[in-house]
């Protein structure tokens, strides 16, 4: 409750300054051989807001991504989590400081149930052992359950999943697996939230309950949202800042209206009827 | 007319066999489990197991049991060693690779055991009392017997712990999806090596066991193909399925062994596998993902 003021405080230190940044990219570069996916990318995020990378195809969001929650090794650059780098530290070690993420294909465990998926965001959490598991059975076992299932109640309700907990997820519509994806990763207790194209294939109805989604996670949970997103509607109406790549290239950031209107960013998504432009991107495109 | 006492005789005998088969399938499955790797080497691990445990008690004056329990960690550590240096390399290859990588592997074992230890067969030291078990009327050798009620325990020792473990939890998830499980602070290539490690182990564990009541020969590690027909008949990820088919192949072979004579053991055997894979192609437990080679 008390990330709302620190949010308040954090929007009005301004940029640049690592306080109020839950998570910054500086110069990062990733290269697979002779493939420039990212070249000197910086940004960062500020706590409690919602920051989107957009970008057409190919443009490198989820080699960012990757790069972020640890699952690429940048050649050039740093990221840094929570104040500290996080370079060399491996994605379980993030994921356990607070980086929870979804997958642009949805990586449920398959043959599970719904509460058991989300139950197993809670995995990183947990401390006891093998011995524990068969011995411990007192009190302070108990307490944990309670607290648990408390959290997963929570997040149940919240994302209004309730019906169907027992289910096993591989049977879910596309909408619901999304959904459960996001269950767990607020079952890791994230400080910050990595959503790869949350609503990507969805319908109206089901983009609409997402947004509202992500909104509620950002009010009512405090956590910081970072995510990929082609639905420009959905960008454009969530988020405080955004950030857009091409050819692994950062061509911009900032306000989403002052994102929209720029020119580089419309030719990258539309191409442009100006010859000249045109030729100067090739120009570009062939330098790359 | 049937013979009850003799049919319930070979019917214990065939437990025996099962439990053990159920003992190195577990084994199997778990690499396959976490890993997505049919690890071929499976019977040549086993021989080296056994004849780690000779190697103990031919040269020293331990105890069996600390030779015993040498033998399998040692056998453990070549299995941790194994996937480090060989398996963890070809990761994101495609399976079949992986695969022959895995028989060049036994072939490998096989080698090193035969330099070591030469090719000839030989006999483990007798450490399982030779008094015969009485079931009711039914005889059970006494090797047969215990090798059964050592497997039994440990496949339900381990079960349990599996169960409620926390590593168990994270095989399941490393199971369900690779990356999915990363990000959620499961550390995947650490389940890689365990997995490795516990099926070495497992797989020592057994062929002592087996190695104590047929003999040893770099050869056992044939062995294994019988495992792989257990694995593919319970399903190749089911820890359940290996249980159970271990118990029906050890039965089937036994019986068709008895009744048919000993040519017909591996046609019993065959059969059973054609038959589960025409009716069940993933096997009777195995999830229904499972690529095809």
């Amino acid at each position: 409750m008390h990330t709302q003021e620190v949010t308040q405080d954090s929007l009005a230190v301004g940029q640049g300054t690592t306080e109020g940044n839950v998570l910054s990219v500086e110069g990062v570069s990733l290269s697979f051989g002779g493939v420039h996916a990212l070249r000197d990318v910086s940004f960062s995020v500020k706590e409690g807001s919602i920051t989107s990378v957009i970008g057409p195809n190919g443009a490198g969001k989820t080699s960012l991504f990757n790069s972020i929650s640890g699952f690429y090794k940048p050649s050039a650059g740093e990221v840094r989590f929570l104040g500290e780098s996080v370079n060399g530290v491996p994605a379980p070690e993030r994921a356990r400081r607070g980086m929870a993420r979804t997958f642009q294909n949805i990586a449920l465990f398959k043959g599970m149930t719904v509460l058991d998926n989300i139950k197993l965001g809670r995995h990183a959490h947990l401390k006891t052992n093998a011995l524990d598991a068969l011995f411990y059975m007192g009190r302070a076992r108990r307490e944990e359950m309670e607290l648990r299932a408390e959290i997963e109640e929570r997040i149940i309700d919240f994302l209004e999943i309730d019906h169907i907990r027992k289910q096993s997820v591989a049977a879910l519509s596309y909408g619901l697996q999304k959904r459960v994806e996001l269950a767990r990763a607020l079952a890791m207790q994230p400080k910050i939230l990595l959503l790869d194209e949350p609503v990507a294939g969805m319908n109206r109805e089901e983009t609409e309950d997402m947004a509202r989604f992500i909104l509620d996670v950002r009010e009512e949970w405090g956590v910081t949202v970072l995510m990929v997103e082609h639905d420009m509607g959905l960008v454009m109406d969530l988020s405080d800042h955004v950030v857009c790549l091409n050819f692994g290239q950062m061509i911009t950031q900032g306000l989403p209206k002052e994102v929209q209107a720029h020119p580089d960013v419309i030719s990258a998504y539309l191409g442009s009827g100006d010859v000249a432009a045109l030729r100067r991107q090739f120009k570009e495109g062939k330098g790359a | 007319m049937i013979d009850w006492l003799f049919f319930s005789e070979i019917g214990l005998a065939g437990l025996g066999t099962g439990g053990l088969y159920a003992l190195t399938a577990l084994g199997f499955v778990l690499i396959y489990k976490a890993t997505r790797v049919i690890n071929m080497a499976m019977g040549e691990i086993l021989m080296l197991g056994a004849y780690v445990f000779m190697g103990f008690t031919a040269s020293t004056l331990l105890p069996i049991w600390l030779s015993i329990l040498l033998a399998i960690a040692c056998t453990g550590l070549i299995g941790g060693v194994i996937e480090r240096v060989i398996i963890r390399p070809m990761l994101g290859e495609s399976e079949i690779s992986v695969f022959m990588v895995t028989i060049g592997l036994g072939s490998v074992l096989v080698g090193l055991v035969e330099l070591i230890w030469g090719a000839n067969p030989q006999r483990l030291i007798e450490f399982i009392p030779k008094e015969p078990i009485f079931i009711g009327e039914a005889y059970l050798s006494s090797k047969i017997g215990y090798a059964f009620v050592t497997a039994a325990i440990v496949l339900a020792v381990f079960l349990a712990i599996f169960r409620t473990w926390r590593g168990g939890v994270a095989l399941r998830a490393t199971a369900g999806d690779q990356a999915a499980a990363y990000s959620m602070g499961i550390n995947v290539p650490m389940v890689f090596s365990s997995v490795w490690v516990i099926s070495a182990m497992i797989a020592a564990g057994a062929g002592i066991l087996v190695g104590s009541i047929g003999g040893i020969s770099p050869e056992m590690g044939v062995y294994g193909l019988s495992v792989l027909v257990v694995v593919i008949v319970g399903g190749l990820d089911s820890l359940l399925g290996a249980l159970i088919a271990g118990l029906m192949v050890g039965l089937i072979e036994t019986y068709a062994g008895a009744y048919l004579g000993g040519e017909y053991k591996l046609l019993a055997t065959f059969s059973l596998l054609v038959l589960v894979l025409i009716l069940r192609p993933y096997g009777l437990f195995g999830t229904h993902e499972i690529e095809r080679l």
